[in-house]
């Protein structure tokens, strides 16, 4: 992978390391700056909704929770398809970083939506189409990181992972097309969350601020723990070794 | 190809034979599993009815995963799937042929036995067909979902827990469209449509599974 590209350079560990270590404040930096104007936007600017009265604000953490964990779910296993199929080290540990991540994401989507529905629908749970996809990518996540946990090989671990990644996202259309069948197969179209009344524009920018600042988040978490997984893996190179201990003789 | 897969299967099945208790266990768990939900809903047969199908069929799928986790097991201790991969037969053709082989040993008793246990659940004839019909669809497509996964957790201390959780998020469109094939007939609805997309998705698994279980299988053994 070292061609003379120049941005392959920081495929090397040691130098995304220094690389991540530098943009890591900036990241938070922004997330948390984002966070803050997307929240104070969506709790005191934004106006209060005519049907769903102030609940509605829950959409300011939901939505792009919901929107993170599923882009995540693809970034993940692209990485690892890349670590897989080119034997880039640097590539499989991303994809390791981003799982807790967007296992996350994915169940504060699930959280925020059942306290959205609570107040809305009279129930923390309904088996909804996209809800019950929400579970199952949830269970993905899950499972591979049960699979890549459990394999102690370093090597064997990311490529299982890998391919697991991969088979998943493959499925996830199936899987959503059939639960959207089922669903209406099951019960009629008691709820509906695509008859959404159109959204006030401060609303939209609101949630398209939240939606950065998850993105910063995600960068800042899946890069220190990158760094970490670099770290771990790499415990017996020399440059390691000089960072955690700088006096010592190489 | 040809001769590499029946050679595989043949020998696949040969052992169930030697082993024949061992073969039935996974039925024997679909029964017990079965029976208790009557135990634990209550005897209602109104309600019985109405949840007989999603019984059968998951207790057929965890039925699936419970067993294929042997499916690789005993020849990667001995050795002889590492003999059998270096044969010169395609890692594809050994896999489909065990989860042939699986799928003979316990699926096919699980597709012949389910009208008996829909009659435990009160279930009338048309809807005991259409069950049957829907198992022989899906079940293969278990078979090769949890050699798959059985391929990837090879010899690992979680490998049974393992198997289930990844495997049963994949297996779920299997699930609705074999229990929304007896749910469509039972609310006057023609099957077919459900069928075909069984059929689809098994034509799918049938093309895919085998290449991805191969690829777990060199992961697993590099």
């Amino acid at each position: 992978m070292a061609g003379n590209f120049r941005l392959f350079n920081f495929a090397a560990p040691s130098r995304f390391y220094a690389l991540s270590g530098a943009l890591i404040p900036w990241f938070w930096g922004v997330a948390v700056v984002l966070a803050a104007i997307g929240l104070y936007m969506g709790f005191f600017v934004a106006p209060t909704d005519a049907t769903q009265g102030d609940a509605y604000r829950i959409i300011f953490i939901h939505v792009p929770a919901a929107w993170m964990s599923m882009v995540l779910y693809l970034v993940m296993a692209g990485w690892a398809g890349v670590g897989w199929a080119f034997k880039a080290r640097l590539a499989s540990m991303v994809a390791r970083a981003i799982a807790p991540t967007g296992a996350m994401f994915a169940f504060l989507a699930l959280w925020s939506g059942a306290f959205w529905g609570k107040p809305t629908w009279g129930t923390w749970w309904v088996w909804d189409a996209r809800i019950t996809s929400e579970l199952i990518l949830l269970f993905l996540y899950l499972g591979y990181i049960a699979l890549v946990e459990a394999i102690d090989d370093v090597r064997r671990a990311d490529n299982a992972g890998a391919l697991l990644a991969l088979v998943g996202a493959i499925n996830v259309p199936i899987i959503y097309f059939s639960v959207k069948w089922w669903n209406t197969l099951h019960q009629g179209a008691s709820i509906s969350m695509t008859a959404a009344p159109k959204m006030a524009s401060t609303m939209v920018t609101a949630m398209l601020v939240m939606t950065f600042a998850c993105w910063a988040y995600a960068f800042a978490v899946v890069f220190m723990r990158t760094r970490a997984i670099i770290l771990e893996r790499e415990q017996h190179a020399d440059w390691v070794g000089k960072l955690v201990n700088p006096g010592a003789q190489a | 190809m040809g001769a590499g897969f029946v050679a595989v299967y043949a020998r696949d099945l040969r052992l169930a034979m030697r082993r024949r208790i061992e073969a039935l266990l996974p039925i024997v768990f679909f029964v017990v599993a079965v029976s208790l939900f009557p135990l634990g809903v209550g005897p209602e047969p109104q309600m019985l009815r109405q949840i007989a199908p999603g019984i059968v069929w998951v207790c057929a799928l965890l039925a699936a995963m419970m067993s294929v986790n042997n499916l690789y097991a005993a020849d990667y201790a001995d050795g002889s799937l590492e003999q059998m991969l270096l044969s010169g037969h395609s890692g594809v053709t050994i896999v489909a042929a065990k989860a042939c082989a699986h799928w003979t040993v316990t699926g096919l008793p699980l597709v012949l036995s389910a009208p008996l246990f829909g009659l435990l659940f009160d279930m009338d004839g048309t809807a005991l067909g259409v069950l049957t019909i829907s198992l022989l669809l899906g079940t293969p497509m278990l078979s090769l979902l949890g050699s798959f996964g059985a391929a990837l957790t090879l010899g690992l201390r979680s490998a049974g827990v393992l198997i289930v959780l990844l495997v049963l998020p994949l297996s779920i469109p299997a699930l609705i469209f074999g229990t929304g094939a007896v749910a469509a007939v039972e609310s006057g609805l023609s099957p077919a449509g459900h069928y075909s997309i069984l059929g689809a998705l098994l034509i799918f698994t049938i093309l895919t599974a085998p290449l991805a279980a191969a690829a777990a299988l060199r992961i697993s053994l590099e």
